[in-house]
């Protein structure tokens, strides 16, 4: 049986590279399958993100934009 | 056989480290690269504050070269121990507080401390001789060699055919005669190699990526250092400084001023951490005060946050003043006159 768990990372006010930083080191301490919420400010971020999840080969599951806030959900993947 | 041979490329996200990375893993090495953090870099921050910005691709410049050449990238925050480089750099600043050729062993270093760590056989840049003033000289390319400890194991592959052999090249990890000779300040070899691999645009920085190399900005960071007497600084003070329009009317305090709405927004979430004006007869900036302002001097802030407000010809604004104490007040000023305001309080 594997065990998943749904991770959340709260870089709000966090300007780019950080929140990317902050990702790269979250997903670090996470395994295969795990999920993590990254909640962030900086509209760079919906580019960014998605972009190092292409390089290092992890998913992004979707974007969701509220107000000023931004949910970018990602998968981890195999590296 | 054994498994290709690993180089870990540090990756600017400009067109030389792209070219450097893309030769060697043309020779069949395994190549991924490493970006650097120093909180002084250009990209990112300021495209997300001014509006005027937004308009310009949000890349992060890195993460696309990388992209380009299809190797993962690590991006390593170090903040914290890029400041000793900034305050003391041992081969002093170049034309500003750009203490490039410290920053370069820097970044070396711990791309050695990395292949250690990773298991990787050697480092790549995209220095060339003489395409920097300060840090890419026929002179500096040993010392960055021999302070980073990196000696024979960094590899310049757009200029190595005019340096000594490398490990890489004296091992055959990687053949020589495939390597470059570019030398001095001109682009022309590397635009031409960029063609012929089908790079299409790329970044061109002007005078590389990093604010200490613009001098509007290592005067604010000189200013912020003199004023408060110490040679120190947090990631907060370093993007403040790229914020914003600073005047210094005291020495012991200076007004950071919002120039449009996606500053404001930006100063916005620093506003409890500093005392701060807006006036609210009139639309007008955001203002922080950094350092320690008397209650005689509020009337002076209040009318220079006058001034830079919509009601700059009005006879009187109306100032909203919230104090680091928590107080709030409000004044009614008239806004202080643009010539009234020393050349010289403009940082």
């Amino acid at each position: 049986m594997v065990f998943v768990s749904e991770a959340q990372l709260d870089a709000r006010r966090m300007l780019c590279p950080m929140p990317v930083i902050r990702t790269q080191q979250k997903v670090e301490q996470l395994h295969t399958g795990d999920t993590l919420a990254v909640l962030c400010t900086d509209p760079g971020a919906i580019h960014d993100i998605p972009a190092w999840c292409r390089v290092n080969g992890h998913e992004l599951i979707d974007i969701e934009q509220k107000d000023d806030e931004i949910t970018i959900r990602i998968r981890v993947c195999e590296a | 056989m054994k498994d290709a041979r690993k180089a870990v490329a540090l990756i600017s996200g400009g067109l030389d480290s792209l070219l450097a990375a893309k030769v060697i893993q043309q020779q069949g090495v395994h190549v991924e690269g490493i970006n650097f953090y120093t909180g002084f870099c250009v990209e990112g921050h300021t495209h997300a504050i001014r509006k005027k910005d937004r308009a310009k691709p949000k890349r992060n410049n890195a993460l696309w070269v990388a992209e380009q050449l299809g190797i993962k990238l690590h991006i390593v925050d170090i903040i914290e121990e890029y400041k000793d480089v900034v305050i003391n750099p041992k081969h002093g600043y170049g034309a500003n507080l750009n203490p490039c050729l410290d920053c370069k062993v820097f970044m070396v270093q711990k791309a050695r401390e990395w292949i250690e760590k990773n298991d990787f056989d050697f480092i790549i840049t995209g220095e060339v001789i003489g395409q920097r003033p300060k840090s890419q000289r026929k002179d500096t390319m040993p010392v960055i060699a021999r302070e980073s400890g990196a000696d024979q194991l960094l590899l310049r592959p757009l200029c190595a055919k005019n340096l000594e052999p490398t490990t890489p090249e004296l091992e055959g990890w990687v053949d020589r005669e495939k390597l470059h000779d570019f030398e001095g300040r001109t682009r022309k070899p590397q635009m031409a190699l960029a063609k012929q691999f089908g790079f299409e645009d790329y970044a061109q920085p002007a005078g590389g990526c990093c604010f200490l190399t613009d001098a509007q900005y290592s005067h604010k960071l000189a200013d912020m250092w003199k004023a408060r007497g110490d040679r120190k600084y947090e990631l907060d003070d370093i993007m403040l400084l790229k914020v914003g329009r600073h005047l210094r009317p005291r020495s012991h305090f200076k007004m950071i001023i919002g120039r449009e709405d996606g500053e404001n927004k930006f100063l916005h979430g620093y506003r409890k951490q500093y005392t701060h004006l807006f006036t609210t007869s009139h639309k007008g900036p955001l203002v922080l005060i950094d350092g320690k302002i008397e209650e005689d001097e509020l009337e002076l802030a209040a009318q220079i946050t006058a001034r830079f407000s919509q009601g700059r010809n009005a006879d009187k604004v109306d100032v909203e003043i919230h104090t680091l104490a928590g107080e709030s007040l409000v004044r009614q000023v008239t806004p202080i006159a643009g010539e009234a305001i020393p050349r010289e309080w403009y940082l």
